[in-house]
């Protein structure tokens, strides 16, 4: 098929380039993590694409060991998470390792640290090839000492045998001896052995962050360091047309002011003059701007009229019906990231090398970017991962590393920091997509779903580095780069389209994902991507489906399953709850059920809860929520609720607060306060998360597996508390209001 | 000039008068504790005590703040030896980031100063000015209650 992009959306995302291209959904076909799409060694993990040993594990001759990953520490815990793997079948005690994370310069490509895969890829590797070498330095054991193998055993980092027989890992190591090639088999830890892994082992990173130690990229400091500030555009695509930048250059502390077509920043002693500086730059900058946004209040409507391109995702039996039971729309603005630190990266060019410090979720790919964006070879760019605040998706971290190599490149041998300031994370981040998805379904006489035809229509949900277009400064540059081509990620995972294929068994079915290569707003990866969405609207539709046919949601939706880990985690979340006798509520209470397999294939997570609102006021207070959650194999259970725990908490808040705002050339949420998340006031009162316990089942991911299902369930529990249903996120307080939803009151359960 | 006792010590910083207490700490002190979050007030991820009292370090101009006294969470204690209420957090475990947790850990101090045994909405009161986006928050409410019994256990165990 083939699309002209139009000239509004070319100028938002370039300002520049008007381009019209043909291409197919594989033509573009990535994973999210981008790596892994298919098997080369038929390795377990990402040993697949990394299979030496040693660029997983060095065991030093103190018997301590290093591990490499590629992945990124998020705030996810996955440091914690991977050094318990590698401590488990290595047989060393946690304190002996060292971790060292994503570094262009040290360790394996990995990717992107997305879609809850690091455990999965980057854990399933550290574990296979930590059980390998043990099983290394236990056979040179024995090639040493005429000691069978099987009666050598590795413990605490020393083979034992008979005899007496004791060597340490630092006596059997030897230069060459890990640098072998990984087997595809390896002998794992039986789960009943556990003596480290599925333990809550607290994190390792905590204690340092909760007393002031350096954690952060923010809070990198080295001597004759430099603060940049970036001074953006007022709008997508602007140009700037003019600026006398004399008297900021004469400011005392003011080192330099680097212009390169619309890329605007300047380098400064401190960084509070260097905000001044920015200020001062922002206020002579002259601009032209183009940008042509839609109606906010019709923006379920402007998507739906962009062009498209049209996927079938599912087609079975014959879903056509007479007449629909639910036939409805649901949509979700655009959200943000929302980071409580806004990106920051700090870099030094010296003569032909580049070194960035980032909190990147791809060191790799922002690498191969930056290098393009400045022609140099990518051995001459070195990426390094640093910590930053929160991300949940690709924030700023990416454009900030670009920022700053910009203003590195103009003052050679000085490093350079700079942290965007808050109105610049919130108006240039590339945002969680807004969407649409439509449903019709339709009722057997048997009161089961006889028809479900669903739609999606969404953005990329994946525009991250490689190509240097991504990022905002090669925009803005004298020389710009275009726009990458919009990546629609193909099932099984998924884009817009993740979870649009209900995990219920339906006779006849079909849903089609409507790929908008447009881009409203500019717009990323965003924690659980389409998943959300595509959960609310169908978890909504399965609670009215089982209203219309006066069947309790929880038992409507056991009907529906076969599989049989779905069935147990809504059966732990409906027990733990109290669901069945749950007492009748006051008015405005009411509860909800949601339940999803993130992208089909991850963590299986059913939440139930229960809601007030305020009659005056029209507030949602989540009163209680209770989730179960199956995530395989556990490596660590506190890891997981936090994680649950967390993702209840930020879906609650998506589900109830948030939307960018925007008139028709700005964004105008451009803080907190226009902006505004979910406060302690309205954070759940209590909230409850059970295992399901898999011992010896594949790692799984847990970090996106509770929004949807919490989103969902938050909208049947107002649907139940207002005898309404709302279709359009957020399920805010004005919607909500007596005089909009609750005059509705009383009104019979249909 | 502008002298400071920060964090029990009398220090004299260059900073320029009207330069944010957040700037003064993190880069002419090189405190970390205290994070730039929106130089807006809020968010709570800059938040120090002066005088006892919880504030905004964003908002704070060091002119305001000749020869009082001002707390960070390198005051509390340190890694090897962390302050009780960073104890509590560190035993919840009430991160994931971890970057507003200093703000959170500020204004945990300075409720239990002023008020030991706070109830469930009292706390969820003193931290409203206070952003979490990982949503940590049952956790972080799980750690005020925790660092209040240590408090209060101290307090009992010294009479």
């Amino acid at each position: 098929m083939r699309h002209d992009i139009s000239r509004r959306a070319v100028l938002q995302g370039t300002g520049a380039l008007i381009l019209s291209f043909a291409l197919t959904r594989r033509a573009f076909a990535l994973t999210e993590t981008g790596v892994g799409d298919t098997s080369v060694h038929r390795l377990p993990g990402d040993l697949d694409s990394t299979p030496m040993l040693d660029a997983w594990i060095r065991i030093d001759p103190d018997d301590s060991a290093t591990i490499f990953t590629g992945k990124a520490e998020l705030g996810q815990g996955i440091k914690t998470a991977l050094l318990q793997v590698a401590a488990e079948e290595l047989k060393l005690p946690l304190t002996r390792l060292t971790l060292v994370t994503a570094d262009t310069g040290r360790t394996p490509n990995e990717g992107y640290t997305a879609a809850s895969h690091s455990v999965q890829d980057s854990g399933t590797a550290i574990r296979n090839a930590a059980a390998q070498v043990r099983e290394i330095l236990i056979g040179e054991a024995s090639r040493r000492t005429g000691a069978g193998a099987d009666e050598l055993v590795a413990r605490d980092g020393v083979v034992t045998g008979p005899g007496g027989l004791r060597l340490s890992y630092g006596e059997l190591v030897s230069p060459q001896l890990l640098h072998v090639e990984a087997q595809p088999t390896s002998n794992l830890t039986d789960p009943k052995d556990f003596t480290v892994m599925d333990k809550p082992v607290p994190r390792v990173d905590i204690p340092a962050k909760l007393t002031g130690v350096a954690s952060y990229v923010q809070d990198m400091r080295v001597p004759g360091m430099l603060h940049g500030r970036v001074v953006r555009p007022p709008s997508y695509g602007a140009r700037l047309v003019s600026i006398d930048a004399t008297s900021v250059e004469g400011m005392t502390g003011v080192v330099k002011v680097v212009k390169d077509g619309s890329f605007l920043g300047v380098i400064a002693e401190k960084e509070w003059t260097a905000i001044q500086a920015m200020r001062q730059l922002a206020a002579l900058a002259k601009w032209n701007e183009t940008a042509e946004l839609p109606d906010e209040s019709r923006l379920a409507e402007a998507l739906m009229a962009l062009p498209t391109q049209d996927t079938v995702i599912l087609d079975v039996g014959k879903p056509d019906a007479a007449q629909y039971d639910v036939d409805a729309s649901f949509s979700r603005p655009y959200l943000a990231h929302g980071s409580i630190g806004p990106s920051c990266a700090v870099a030094r060019m010296d003569s032909d090398t580049l070194t960035v410090w980032t909190h990147t979720q791809g060191v790799f790919p922002l690498r191969n970017a930056l290098a393009e964006l400045f022609a140099m070879p990518r051995e001459n760019v070195r990426c390094i991962q640093v910590e930053g605040a929160g991300c949940y998706g690709q924030n700023g971290a990416d454009d900030v590393g670009a920022d700053v190599a910009m203003l590195a490149r103009a003052l050679p041998g000085r490093t350079v920091r700079v942290q965007w300031m808050r109105e610049q994370e919130h108006a240039w981040e590339p945002f969680g997509p807004g969407m649409v998805v439509h449903l019709q379904t339709a009722l057997g006489a048997d009161g089961m779903i006889s028809t479900w035809r669903q739609e999606v229509w969404s953005q990329s949900h994946m525009m991250r580095p490689g190509p240097p277009g991504t990022l905002l400064a090669a925009r803005e540059k004298a020389d710009p780069f275009p726009p990458p081509p919009p990546v629609d990620l193909p099932m099984p995972e998924g884009g817009g389209d993740r979870n649009a294929i209900p995990l219920y068994v339906l006779p006849n079915a079909r849903a089609v994902n409507h790929f908008l290569p447009e881009m409203l707003l500019r717009g990323s990866s965003m924690r659980s991507l389409g998943g959300y969405l595509n959960v609310f609207a169908i978890e909504s539709t399965m609670d009215d489906l089982a209203r219309l046919s006066k069947q309790d949601p929880v038992a409507f939706r056991l009907r529906h399953l076969a599989d049989e880990r779905a069935k147990a985690v809504i059966i732990t979340a409906a027990e733990r709850f109290g669901w069945d006798g749950r007492p009748k509520l006051p008015a405005g209470g009411g509860y909800g059920f949601g339940f999803a397999r993130y992208k089909n294939l991850e963590a299986w997570c059913a939440v139930a809860l229960e809601i007030s609102i305020d009659q005056d006021t029209g507030r949602t207070i989540v009163e209680r929520a209770t989730a179960a959650v199956d995530t395989g194999q556990v490596v660590n259970p506190d890891g997981v609720r936090n994680q649950i725990e967390g993702g209840i908490v930020q879906a609650t808040s998506w589900t109830l607060f948030e939307g960018v705002r925007f008139d028709r050339r700005r964004i105008t949420s451009i803080d907190w306060a226009a902006y505004p998340i979910l406060r302690f006031a309205h954070v759940p009162r209590a909230i409850d998360v059970h295992i399901v316990d898999r011992p010896g089942l594949p790692f799984l991911g847990a970090g996106e597996a509770a929004q949807g299902p919490t989103g969902a369930a938050i909208a049947n529990a107002v649907r139940d508390a207002t005898g309404q249903r709302l279709h359009a996120l957020p399920l805010d307080a004005a919607k909500i209001r007596p005089q909009n939803l609750l005059a509705g009151r009383p009104r019979a359960g249909t | 000039m502008t002298h400071l006792i920060v964090n029990g010590e009398l220090r004299t910083v260059s900073s320029d008068p009207d330069t944010p207490l957040l700037y003064v700490l993190r880069d002419e002190l090189e405190l970390n504790g205290a994070k730039f979050g929106c130089g807006l007030g809020q968010c709570g991820a800059c938040t120090v005590l002066i005088d006892g009292q919880p504030v905004f370090s964003c908002l704070t101009p060091l002119l305001l703040l000749e020869g009082r006294e001002v707390r960070t969470l390198e005051g509390l204690g340190t890694l090897e030896n962390p302050g009780p209420v960073q104890a509590a957090f560190i035993a919840e475990q009430a991160a994931q980031c971890g970057y507003c947790i200093a703000g959170m850990i500020m204004r945990t101090q300075a409720l239990l100063e002023r008020s030991p045994n706070p109830d469930d909405d009292e706390i969820r009161g003193a931290l409203e000015p206070q952003l979490c986006r990982c949503g940590t928050h049952m956790r972080i409410i799980r750690a005020v209650k925790h660092a209040a019994r240590s408090l209060s256990a101290a307090a009992e165990a010294t009479k």
